[in-house]
C-alpha cells in the first residue's frame, strides 16, 4: 500500500520580496520626485533668486566684462528677458525693451540682460543684429538659468529688486514700452 | 625618351597629390549622416520628438547646425556632447552615464532578473506533486514527535 504526498510548497524567498519591494518603493519615489518638479510653477513675486552668472556673446559688455552675476548688481534693479530667434512673440517686444533699455542705461540703477534660450548662435546673432539690440546677451548654457526660473515658454521677463527678490514675472510679450516703465519706475523709487 | 619618361612620372606624382589633397576634404554630410546624429538627440523644445524627425523651423536650424559641425570634421560623440553643453543633458536619446542616470541603466535588467526569478519559482511551485511511497510499517513506527504518537494511539483505540 502506498501513499502519495505531495512535495512540499516553497514561496518566493523573504528576501528576494524584500528586494523587489524596496526596488518599487524606490521608483516610485522617483516618480514622485519628477512629478513635483514637473509641476512646480515659475518662481514667484518675492521669491529671492539664486546667484545666476551669464556669459554674454561676444561683443557684448557690462561694465567692461563679458558676463554678469545677480550677486554683482545687488543695489540695481535686474530685468532679464528669456527669447529665441525662432519666437515669434520675442520680435514682437523687442524694440519696447530695446527703447527701455536707452531709457534707463544712463541711470545705472537699471540693467537689462537677455537670455537666448535653446537657440543657435548663427541665428540669435541675427536676432539681436535685425532688432539693434544693445543691452548685453547671451546663451542661457544647458538652460540652467530658465530652468531655475522654471520658465514655462519664451517670451518671458523676469524683473529682480534692488535686494535680489523677484518683484515682478511678464509672462509672454509685452505690448509696449510703457507697460516696461510702468514695472520698473515703482521699483526705482524703493 | 628615358628622360621623357621621367619627367612624365614625374608630373603624374605631382598631379597626383593634388588630387589627393583636393579630394582630402571634407565632403558635404548627407542628409543620413545629419539625420544618424540628429535621431540620437531630442528637439530642445518640443516635447519627446526626436530631431530628427521634429518639422519646426528651430529643428532645422539645429539640424544645419549638426550639418556645419560634421563639415568642420567634429565626430558624432563632440556634436552630441556640444548639444548637451549648450541646451542640457535631457536633449540626449540616452542619458550620459553619471549621477542618479546610472539608475536607469542598472534598474532595468534588476528588475528583469528579478521577475524571471519570481516566474522560475511560481512555475516551479506549480509542478505536478512527487509522489512519496510510505511502507505500512512506517505508519507503525514509534513517531519520535509526542504529539503525533499521542494522536496515533488515539486512532488505534477508536478503531
Amino acid at each position: 500500500m502506498s501513499e502519495t504526498n505531495s512535495a512540499p510548497r516553497r514561496g518566493v524567498p523573504v528576501w528576494a520580496q524584500i528586494i523587489v519591494w524596496v526596488v518599487l518603493l524606490g521608483l516610485l519615489v522617483v516618480v514622485a520626485f519628477g512629478l513635483r518638479r514637473s509641476q512646480q510653477r515659475n518662481v514667484q513675486v518675492g521669491d529671492t533668486i539664486s546667484d545666476f552668472m551669464l556669459k554674454f556673446f561676444d561683443g557684448y559688455t557690462y561694465q567692461g566684462k563679458t558676463d554678469v552675476k545677480l550677486s554683482e548688481l545687488h543695489g540695481k534693479v535686474l530685468v532679464i528677458n528669456f527669447w529665441a530667434s525662432w519666437c515669434k512673440p520675442c520680435e514682437q517686444e523687442a524694440p519696447a525693451l530695446e527703447s527701455a533699455w536707452q531709457a534707463y542705461e544712463s541711470s545705472g540703477q537699471v540693467v537689462f540682460v537677455g537670455a537666448d534660450y535653446v537657440d543657435t548662435e548663427l541665428e540669435a546673432r541675427g536676432y539681436l543684429k535685425k532688432f539693434a539690440i544693445t543691452y548685453p546677451n547671451g546663451p542661457d548654457l544647458g538652460t540652467r538659468i530658465s530652468q531655475m526660473f522654471r520658465i514655462q515658454g519664451v517670451p518671458e521677463t523676469y524683473f529682480i529688486d534692488q535686494n535680489g527678490k523677484l518683484a515682478y514675472a511678464q509672462i509672454g510679450p509685452f505690448a509696449s514700452e510703457a507697460e516696461i516703465h510702468a514695472i520698473i519706475d515703482p521699483l526705482m523709487k524703493k | 625618351m628615358k628622360r621623357t619618361a621621367w619627367m612624365f612620372l614625374v608630373i603624374m606624382v605631382l598631379i597626383l597629390g593634388w588630387v589627393n589633397r583636393v579630394s582630402a576634404q571634407a565632403p558635404t554630410p548627407s542628409d543620413d549622416d545629419v539625420n544618424a546624429i540628429a535621431r540620437q538627440l531630442f528637439c530642445p523644445v518640443c516635447e519627446n520628438t526626436p530631431l530628427d524627425v521634429c518639422p519646426t523651423q528651430a529643428c532645422a536650424q539645429w539640424r544645419a547646425l549638426i550639418r556645419e559641425k560634421l563639415s568642420q570634421g567634429w565626430t558624432a560623440d563632440q556634436i552630441k556632447q556640444y548639444f548637451a553643453d549648450q541646451y542640457g543633458a535631457r536633449v540626449l536619446a540616452e542619458p550620459p552615464q553619471q549621477g542618479l542616470n546610472w539608475l536607469v541603466y542598472i534598474i532595468p535588467p534588476v528588475l528583469m532578473l528579478i521577475g524571471v526569478y519570481i516566474l522560475f519559482r511560481a512555475f516551479q511551485s506549480m509542478r505536478k506533486p512527487i509522489p512519496v511511497e510510505t511502507d505500512e510499517t512506517k505508519i507503525n513506527e514509534p513517531v519520535s514527535d509526542e504529539y503525533l504518537r499521542r494522536v496515533e494511539e488515539e486512532l488505534k483505540k477508536r478503531n
